[in-house]
């Protein structure tokens, strides 16, 4: 298909990840650690969709609330509720973490649906640097409070004994694999779904095939709306099961 | 677009801008700066807001559940004052119905006796009027008898002492 796009010599230009250079804002510098980028502009913007959603959103403290405040409410009320069922209630001093996250992520995701907008989250740099600060805090809390005893997670007790060394090395692997499959499949389904959306525009400019990609990015898009719900649930919601062990690390 | 980037995306790696290690220092720095903003805005503005929120919205709803309770609990209280004061007012109106009953009786036997006895001294009365006019009416027959007779004495020629004819009439009558 590739192919033949270049060979009509149409002009098409078939590039799906430029969507994702991260590049300076202003001029065309090198992009050193603190340049002001569209990472900068498209972060600055979900703490301004946080600030509208939760902050201007519930300024009227209503007892019968806006609609905007009800949104607002809404996630309060389904992040603390995660928290409180999967992680239990004593993780509930957690729950500012974990909800700045999940708003973080969640509005990010949005945003990048926004046509020409920069997806911050599809950065396997942004997202290991979450996740690896998950893990981080998750183990330091496991051994902060139990100590040595932490280490019992990965000696299931339930297990016959000769399985259990084997079991332990299992549970190592796949604790420190954690923050890898955390970041992964955040970043990794944001950049997917963005890059086959531009896969199907750049052939929206063949006449014959543009209805079908129109229908195509359409019904694309609207899978991208759920994913974006979807991934942010699923990265706040495994922050909580960590959390959960880290607190409760005993089978 | 494609142009303006070119330079940049030539140093991405085989094309895939995320793992172009030259950018993550910059992406790092301002995803920390993000997420403490974010933190810093949830925790100090917009989670306690939403908490008080939340918590005044619980309490005004149970405040309410316990106002209605009241109030349900009034107007069961109410309905039963005023089943009690129907069913008073039913007994009053039948002791009332049955007094007045008892005492129209009563009137009615009173009036029953003082018409006996009215009707018993007109019966009286009339009796007496009746031996009154039936003691007249003797008299008079006597007083016609006498003219009668001493009026046929009269005619068939005799002359009758009228004293005589007094008397004759007089035994006659006795007899």
């Amino acid at each position: 298909m590739a192919s033949e796009v270049n060979s009509e010599g149409t002009g098409l230009e078939f590039h799906p990840m430029d969507q994702f250079i991260v590049k300076p804002l202003f001029g065309d510098g090198p992009v050193l650690w603190y340049t002001v980028t569209n990472v900068t502009l498209w972060m600055g913007l979900s703490v301004v969709a946080v600030v509208l959603l939760l902050v201007i959103g519930t300024s009227r403290r209503a007892i019968v609330p806006s609609r905007s405040q009800s949104i607002g409410e809404l996630a309060y009320g389904f992040v603390y509720k995660m928290v409180e069922d999967v992680a239990g209630k004593d993780a509930v001093g957690y729950f500012p973490y974990i909800m700045t996250l999940f708003m973080f992520i969640v509005c990010a995701n949005f945003l990048g649906l926004v046509p020409m907008s920069f997806t911050t989250t599809s950065h396997i740099a942004v997202t290991a640097v979450m996740a690896m600060g998950v893990f981080l805090s998750v183990t330091l809390i496991g051994f902060f409070k139990h100590g040595f005893s932490f280490l019992s997670l990965f000696w299931i007790s339930s297990a016959p004994l000769p399985l259990r060394p084997v079991l332990a090395l299992i549970e190592i692997i796949s604790y420190f694999v954690r923050p890898v499959s955390h970041s992964i499949r955040l970043a990794g389904n944001m950049m997917a779904g963005h890059a086959v959306i531009k896969v199907f525009a750049a052939f929206a400019g063949i006449a014959v095939i543009a209805p079908l990609s129109v229908l195509a990015i359409t019904a694309i898009y609207a899978l991208e709306i759920l994913v974006s719900f979807i991934q942010a649930y699923v990265f706040a919601i495994l922050t909580c099961v960590y959390l959960k062990d880290a607190l409760h690390p005993h089978h | 677009m494609a142009s303006n980037t070119s330079q940049v995306a030539e140093t991405a790696s085989a094309g895939m801008p995320q793992l172009d290690f030259s950018s993550f220092g910059n992406q790092i720095f301002w995803l920390v700066v993000t997420l403490v903003v974010i933190y810093v805005i949830l925790t100090r503005l917009a989670l306690p807001r939403i908490a008080d929120v939340l918590a005044e919205r619980r309490e005004s709803i149970s405040n309410d559940i316990a106002a209605a309770e009241d109030l349900k609990l009034k107007a069961v209280e109410a309905e039963e004052a005023y089943n009690k004061a129907l069913s008073d007012a039913r007994i009053e109106a039948s002791n009332i119905v049955a007094s007045a009953k008892a005492d129209m009786k009563a009137e009615l036997i009173s009036a029953i006796a003082n018409a006996d006895v009215e009707i018993a001294e007109k019966v009286a009365e009339g009796e007496k009027i009746i031996q009154e006019i039936r003691a007249n009416a003797l008299e008079s027959v006597e007083d016609v008898a006498k003219s009668t007779a001493s009026a046929l004495i009269l005619a068939l020629g005799g002359k009758g002492d009228p004293k005589s004819v007094e008397k004759a009439v007089a035994s006659e009558m006795k007899g």
